[in-house]
């Protein structure tokens, strides 16, 4: 028993701290202490991800099968917590600045960060529902963070309504795979799940495979990304476009490939279709958005297209080209909404893109970062973005998905026409912004930060090629 | 003599009507959530009927699990309903609407 309880320790530790945080919030200064907890918050995050990172190889099993600590977990969880480290320290301005920093918002981070690594090492039916419940009901709050808003409260709605509905064919696919597969260990279901499978199990498959697809807001189950994007308070979209982006794929891949591993050729259909549906449909949308909140959820929603295109190719490339890419489209979305969350006019924030109009002129720095961080969303060469499109192209042609990687390759030309057009207004625009000067440092620094790295990163990519590979070998045998 | 399709038809039946009443109602949002419980508890009727025919317990216990988080939901989505009825002063369907999409 004590050896399950250390190979979960991380979590545990996690959550004490999030209760004990609530009652020293609670009974001590309320949302005096917020600034103060989101520092320390950050703080564990960060030290948790280092603790998991440098923790070694191996792979331990907990609680008889139900909760898996391999290198593929790891790599996901490190990513999970410094991203949502890196959110954290960006929100604290803005939401200071607008009355929004409440000591609850880091503690549902803390919370939804658990759930997200219970998520990615889920070896169970019951340990996947339990991580992503965790995950959803706390982002749900988050959402409607800003109580006082009706986009807001409207927002929170939203994702309610359809998260729910999205555990509920989630679930139901979970009980379908239970009966047909007699257990619900994934284990157990690989066994059942080979060569003749049962009708019911891939109605299992499918209803699981639509309730994920929710939760990465892959297309066609993408109808609630643009109106929560745009009506949660800017922090928690961008901390919503990374983490649980990041655990929700790295789901995915457990249950695709530890429970449904022996019937490849069955998801590789479904998620075939749901990448193109979901690259083209991200491309087209976000051509005629005005709102850039909006623009970045029809962009997360093609990103998630190539991620998936990777998932798709069913072989252990496809996994690592997987975490590769997601690792990149994490750091890009940091940069970006740092970016973003810096736009203000008199102190109020500013969604519009025409208000970018000539913007270099203003902040030569800014905007060329901002430049280079479009550039590499939208994988132009020789920037890091561009490595992570070619290398899930690459997995998807070696697994014989050629027409895939060549829809990939034209929804890409397509959606880099967004980017640009953003780059052209910055560049080229009609008349001058007048967006505020200056602005925090903590965010000018995760701009350059991030727009460092993708240029940087082209020289070895900073060894994630290397981690990622581990880690999807641990995964697919 | 009842066997467990019958059981399987009726939580299929009740998950379908769960989900119609998600997308067809345009009335009132508590029917949006009584609607998501419908769906629960039809998966929940799947988990025991297929935990008492294979005579394994981990059903009945995923069911507990399955109660015990859509309690949590539902307190949880009520929370937000009444935040949005404070801002907004209705909770019609029809006016979830100052973002389109």
């Amino acid at each position: 028993m004590s050896a399950d309880l250390s190979i979960i320790l991380p979590e545990i530790f996690l959550s004490i701290f999030a209760m004990v945080m609530l009652l020293v919030g609670a009974y001590g200064g309320k949302d005096k202490l917020a600034s103060l907890f989101v520092w320390i918050t950050a703080a564990v995050l960060v030290a948790v991800g280092a603790w998991i990172g440098f923790q070694g190889a191996g792979t331990a099993r907990a609680f008889g099968g139900m909760f898996i600590d391999d290198g593929f977990a790891r790599f996901a969880k490190v990513t999970i917590l410094l991203s949502a480290a890196a959110v954290l320290l960006m929100s604290e301005g803005y939401m200071a600045r607008r009355d929004l920093l409440r000591f609850e918002y880091p503690l549902l981070v803390v919370l939804a960060a658990v759930g997200m690594m219970v998520m990615v090492s889920a070896g169970d039916l019951i340990a996947l529902y339990m991580g992503l419940e965790l995950q959803s009901l706390s982002l749900y709050v988050v959402a409607a963070l800003r109580r006082d808003s009706v986009k807001s409260t409207e927002a929170g709605l939203k994702y309610f309504v359809l998260g729910a509905l999205s555990s509920g064919l989630l679930l139901y696919g979970a009980s379908l795979v239970y009966g047909f597969a007699g257990t619900t260990l994934f284990a157990g279901i690989i066994e059942a799940a080979q060569g003749e499978t049962p009708i019911g199990l891939l109605f299992g498959l499918a209803f699981i495979a639509a309730g994920l697809a929710f939760k990465i807001s892959a297309a066609p189950f993408h109808m609630w990304t643009p109106d929560v994007y745009e009506g949660s308070p800017t922090p928690v979209t961008a901390f919503f476009a990374t983490a649980p982006k990041v655990a929700a794929m790295g789901l995915f891949a457990r249950v695709v490939h530890d429970a449904f591993g022996g019937v490849v050729s069955d998801w590789q259909q479904i998620l075939a279709v749901l990448s193109v549906a979901s690259m083209f449909l991200g491309a087209i949308a976000a051509i005629g958005q005005t709102n850039i909140k909006r623009l970045m959820a029809y962009s997360s929603i093609a990103h998630m297209g190539y991620a998936l295109m990777g998932l798709a190719s069913g072989t252990a490339q496809g996994v690592e080209s997987m975490l590769i890419y997601m690792a990149i489209y994490v750091t890009m979305n940091i940069g970006t909404f740092a970016f973003i969350l810096s736009m203000q006019k008199d102190g109020a924030p500013v969604v519009e893109i025409s208000a970018l109009s000539l913007y270099s002129k203003r902040e030569p720095m800014k905007a060329l970062a901002m430049l280079v961080l479009l550039f590499s969303l939208a994988g132009v060469p020789p920037l890091v973005g561009f490595f992570g499109k070619y290398a899930v192209l690459l997995a998807a042609v070696d697994a014989g998905l050629v027409w895939l990687a060549v829809l990939g390759v034209i929804a890409s030309v397509i959606g880099a026409f967004y980017y640009l057009r953003i780059v052209y207004l910055m560049y080229f625009g009609a008349e001058e912004s007048e967006l505020d000067k200056g602005g925090s440092g903590i965010l000018w620094g995760f701009l350059v930060a991030s727009a460092a790295a993708m240029v940087l990163g082209v020289v070895n990519l900073f060894g994630v090629e290397g981690a990622a590979a581990a880690a999807a070998a641990t995964l697919v045998n | 003599m009842i066997g467990l399709e019958h059981y399987l038809i009726v939580a299929a039946t009740l998950f379908v009507i769960g989900i119609f009443g998600i997308f067809l109602n345009r009335k009132n949002v508590i029917i949006l959530l009584m609607s998501i419980e419908l769906m629960l508890l039809a998966v929940n009727i799947n988990l025991v009927a297929f935990s008492a025919y294979l005579q394994d317990l981990t059903g009945q216990i995923f069911t507990l699990f399955v109660l015990t988080v859509a309690a949590a939901e539902a307190a949880i989505g009520l929370a937000i309903l009444v935040c949005f009825f404070r801002n907004r002063g209705t909770i019609d369907v029809e006016d979830i609407n100052v973002m389109k999409g």
